[in-house]
């Protein structure tokens, strides 16, 4: 697993890429896999903290519950030309993209 | 069995624009910097919708934990505006429930795995339209695409996981139905399937039943499943499933497993059809939302949520059969959707008509409650019934009057004359125009002239 | 120049008619004519004639008015401007004008504040250079050959440059306080939560804080206490009430305790920093402050735990940028960009999650704990805020991993929640600027200002401007 030698191949670099939805060319590939090694290489040195019952944080500002109430904020909400403003492909009030083919 | 429903809450689960996808007029007109995800909009949740996930999971028989959290899926896909669904992974806001249900005349527990709160995607249609751009440079060049609206992006979403426990095509349909019928009763969706407001996903396999008697206790599961979506009633969750497994059937006796994949279910042709291969398994990279602090429940806010569910349609089934005499039939068909139980309620509160005969005037529809106020069907049943039955104090009236009116008859009954009681209860009869349950008057008869 | 002094005495001056709100505009723009082709601090300049337009409006306007009305700033391009093309310094958001404002943007317009430019950065806050740009580097005013610092380098280098009165930038793991240093002026990274988030762009959500630029500590306590506070649309923002924080600057530090990480001045240290902030300590001596000796060994995690956690949430925030409702597609992303993405896709994949991910907000726990056992006994923090002075433009971008190494002692404050002030402490000896920092709890914006602005009473090194500066 993870260790002062991660060393990425090209396919786990191009593996990764498709999980990002990046679509890079080879060099950039091969560029890539020494450089996100490198780095990975770097912060494998947190394997060697002891982290043993220690809990995870994944917020400070240690608030809890935080909710809004059920109303609609008209103020809020964009009308549809503002929505699209900022849209390339547009078709009748809709965004538009390539056709996704995943039903028939 | 994975099922979707999105809550009818007025605004949306992470902003605050109108829910209500199937009601607007055009597309992309209920959006905001946070559904859109615009750049730096940020989600802050919809209290009613974690309250509504939370009385869901407790009306599945569930475990709240007191800690939950919400969590990213991260995937691509053009309807998913932040490249990333907020939901929740693994500290959900309902745990380890489950739903019983009937079965011929077997009862049979469906295990809930979990229950837990996710935003709704936006919707994608596809189409054909004018290219200018074509190279062809022909004119009335056309290209297919695929339009999107975001009305539907942020809609409160809960998502329901059952065990593997359901066994065929007709427990499923069951099991589907009754659910149906809660999340009706607890009134935080319309659960309407055409609409979408409430989606089915079976994941079938199948496996060679070892012995009868072990029926339910399988082991192991097959090392395969198969996940069919677009299912849009419960009738087409039953072919769809039926149909999925005489496929596997016929995979599995060439010695093969079906391939692990997503099925779309065609309603037109009856048969479901390869979506997505799942060899390629999706990676979804959950973490915990860092937009959104946690939720702790204390005790008491579980307890207050527990006083909040109305009663469900078992409790009730059993407290019709009970309260007013009902027999199972009447009262299950009552209460499949609360209105109508409700309804039926209040039409015999006023005790002028047997429950039973409001409930046979209901069930056979006989007057359309849509339009007729409970009020109004007891009238119209009062005025259409010759032997309309007697309240107890109408008839109590009527028996005292006979009685005043007729002292030899009551002289000689005391007497010793027992046939003397058949005369006044003749007298009865004939005072109510025969709307006193003769039974009835007897015994009261008896009970006076003790 | 009118744009030399301090807020409060801008303020004075255009109450007193000193001077109109339209000269000190005409001031600010004329020094971007005049500078900002060689520094390269702006992205977008708000066009003049409209702002012109509103400091006419306040020169004839009330008498009474808020210590900001009237006052010019630049926004790192990281807010979202209604109208106002926003670009993150990316050319995924090349020609994206937002449909809403960002909540501090929008505090600002409401007190009569006015935009002049949306400021140069390292695109979505990936780097501490402002060099991971597509709109070419920002250039440090006190040598144009070298770096301004960032990632919010474009405010930093306009302040210094007197292109604006102040600035909000955002820091993410120094992006305020590195630049600040290498500028030459006081910059706040705020405790998590003090300042809503809504509308900025995010590079990592649980690090990422909204904090004020300035020249002064006070200029920051005049800001702050304007910006702070509880907003509905984000749901992180901090209820906690938001102190009068000018009311604190003048309280004479006697007593104050402040923590010096012995360990932190070692290796890897330019030696004029170290004299530096061992000079700013016995000023704080000085003016009586009491300085102990402490050690914070965890330290040499800091930047792992760093560069695990921001790329892990960087790579699900710029997910969204799929070209489809705004901007262009993701081939517009830098090398830097994709690569902290892709060192976020691999540490949150099935496999390595528990290893990097987990492993690292483990870690994170760690370090509140070592920050809060100091933290109890002492009221602030020391240190340097950059290892050494800005660097010519060119050498941290040759190579990744030294780069990451320049931020070695800004990036532990964002995974802890914790303030921390830059404030500029000396010069090198061809007069680089030298920025140390104070760091303190969770809330006590208060303490730091007010340490900051008696240390800035007995110093004059925030006074200084940069040569060609004129």
């Amino acid at each position: 697993m993870a260790d002062k030698n991660t060393k990425l191949t090209p396919e786990e670099i191009y593996k990764l890429a498709k999980l990002a939805n990046l679509s890079l060319n080879e060099e950039q590939i091969k560029k890539l896999a020494d450089s996100v090694s490198s780095i990975l290489s770097y912060v494998s040195q947190l394997q060697s903290l002891n982290t043993a019952n220690i809990e995870e944080t994944a917020q400070v500002t240690g608030q809890e519950n935080v909710f809004r109430e059920d109303i609609v904020d008209n103020e809020r909400m964009l009308t549809q030309e503002e929505a699209l403003s900022n849209a390339k492909d547009k078709h009748n009030g809709y965004f538009m993209v390539k056709a996704i083919f995943e039903e028939e | 069995m994975e099922i979707h429903v999105e809550l009818k809450t007025v605004s949306k689960m992470f902003c605050g624009c109108k829910n209500d996808p199937f009601g607007a007029d055009k597309p992309n007109i209920y959006t905001c910097p946070v559904c859109l995800g615009l750049p730096g909009a940020l989600p802050v949740p919809n209290r009613k919708a974690v309250e509504w996930a939370v009385l869901l999971g407790l009306a599945l028989n569930c475990e709240i934990p007191l800690f939950s959290k919400f969590d990213r899926k991260n995937y691509f896909y053009p309807d998913l505006p932040k490249g990333y669904q907020i939901s929740q992974y693994d500290q959900p806001f309902a745990v380890r429930g489950f739903l019983d249900i009937t079965v011929g005349n077997e009862k049979k527990r469906i295990g809930i795995t979990r229950v837990h709160l996710e935003e709704d995607t936006g919707k994608l249609m596809h189409a054909t339209v004018d290219d200018p751009t074509s190279p062809s440079g022909l004119r009335g060049a056309s290209k297919k695409v695929s339009l999107i609206d975001f009305n539907r992006s942020g809609v409160p979403l809960v998502e329901i996981v059952t065990e593997a426990d359901i066994r065929s095509s007709e427990e499923a349909r069951i099991f589907l139905k009754k659910l149906h019928q809660i999340i009706r009763y607890l009134e935080i969706s319309d659960a309407d399937m055409e609409k979408g407001s409430m989606r089915l996903e079976p994941n079938i396999s199948v496996q060679k039943i070892q012995s009868r008697l072990n029926r339910d206790k399988i082991q192991k599961l097959p090392p395969y499943k198969v996940e069919v979506k677009n299912i849009n009633s419960f009738s087409f969750a039953k072919k769809a499933i039926d149909f999925e497994t005489d496929r596997h059937i016929a995979i599995l006796e060439t010695g093969k497993y079906p391939q692990q994949e997503t099925r779309g279910w065609d309603e037109k042709k009856g048969v479901t059809f390869s979506q997505r291969s799942k060899e390629e398994a999706q990676d979804y990279r959950y973490f915990p939302e860092p937009d959104i602090p946690p939720i702790r429940w204390s005790k008491s806010q579980i307890s207050n949520f527990k006083a909040l569910i109305p009663e469900l349609p078992d409790t009730r089934i059993a407290r019709f059969i009970k309260e007013y005499g009902l027999s199972e039939y009447d009262a299950t068909v009552l209460t499949e959707d609360k209105k109508t139980a409700d309804y039926f309620e209040k039409a015999v509160k006023s005790k002028t008509i047997p429950a039973k005969t409001v409930a046979n005037w209901i069930i056979n529809k006989k007057a359309d409650i849509s339009k007729l106020s409970p009020e109004g069907l007891v009238n119209l049943i009062q005025a259409k019934t010759q032997k309309l039955p007697m309240s107890e104090k109408d008839l109590e009236e009527v028996i005292n009057k006979v009685l005043a009116v007729n002292s030899k008859a009551v002289v000689d009954y005391k007497a010793g004359k027992e046939s003397a009681i058949m005369f006044l209860l003749g007298q009865v009869m004939r005072q109510s125009h025969g709307r006193a349950d003769a039974t009835t008057t007897r015994k009261i008869l008896e009970n006076k002239l003790k | 120049m009118i744009t030399d002094k301090s807020i409060k005495e801008i303020h004075l001056g255009l109450r007193k008619k000193e001077f109109s709100c339209e000269e000190l505009i005409k001031e600010t723009y004329g020094n971007i004519e005049k500078y900002d082709s060689r520094i390269n601090s702006a992205i977008t300049i708000v066009d003049k004639k409209t702002v012109l337009d509103k400091a006419r409006q306040t020169d004839n306007g009330k008498k009474e008015f808020d210590l900001l009305t009237g006052m010019p700033f630049v926004l790192k391009d990281v807010y979202v401007t209604r109208g106002i093309r926003t670009t993150c310094a990316s050319n995924v958001l090349a020609d994206y004008i937002p449909q809403y404002d960002a909540t501090v943007y929008k505090k600002l317009l409401d007190l009569g504040a006015l935009l002049i430019g949306k400021m140069n950065q390292d695109a979505w806050g990936h780097g501490g250079s402002t060099e991971n740009t597509d709109f070419g580097p920002t250039h440090n005013p006190w040598d144009l050959k070298r770096v301004a610092g960032g990632s919010s380098g474009g405010p930093a280098a306009a302040i210094s440059g007197r292109m604006t009165v102040f600035a909000i930038g955002e820091d993410t793991g120094g992006s305020i306080r590195n630049p600040a240093a290498w500028c030459n002026i006081t910059g706040l990274k705020v405790t998590c939560g003090r300042v809503s988030r809504y509308g900025a762009i995010a590079y990592a959500s649980s690090f990422d804080t909204i904090g004020p630029m300035g020249k002064s500590a006070e200029d920051c306590a005049v800001i702050l206490e304007r910006i702070a506070g509880k907003d509905p649309y984000d749901a992180t923002s901090s209820p906690a009430s938001v102190p009068k924080y000018t009311s604190f600057l003048n309280k004479p530090l006697k007593g104050r305790k402040i923590a010096l990480p012995k360990d932190l001045l070692g290796k890897g240290l330019d030696v004029e920093i170290k004299n530096a902030i061992l000079k700013a300590v016995n000023k704080f001596a000085e003016i009586g402050a009491e300085i102990e000796e402490v050690t914070m060994p965890i330290f040499d995690y800091g930047l792992a735990v760093y560069y695990v956690i921001a790329p892990c949430e960087t790579s699900s925030n710029l997910a969204r940028y799929d070209g489809i409702r705004y901007g262009f597609d993701r081939s517009k992303f830098t090398e830097e960009t994709i690569r902290r993405i892709m060192i976020g896709t691999y540490a949150l994949s099935a496999g390595y999650y528990d290893a990097f991910y987990r492993k690292a907000q483990k870690a994170r726990t760690l370090f509140i704990k070592a920050y809060q056992d100091i933290l109890s006994k002492y009221d602030a923090i020391l240190m340097p805020v950059n290892p050494t002075p800005p660097t010519v433009i060119g050498e941290l971008m040759s190579d990744p991993l030294q780069n990451l190494l320049a931020d070695f002692y800004t990036v532990t404050q964002n995974p802890v929640g914790v303030p921390s002030l830059a404030v500029p402490c000396g010069f090198t000896k061809d007069k680089l600027p030298i920025g140390m920092q104070l760091i303190g709890k969770m809330f006590t914006e208060e303490l730091l200002l007010n340490i900051g602005h008696q240390y800035q009473q007995v110093t004059e090194w925030h006074k200084q401007k940069p040569d060609i500066i004129s």
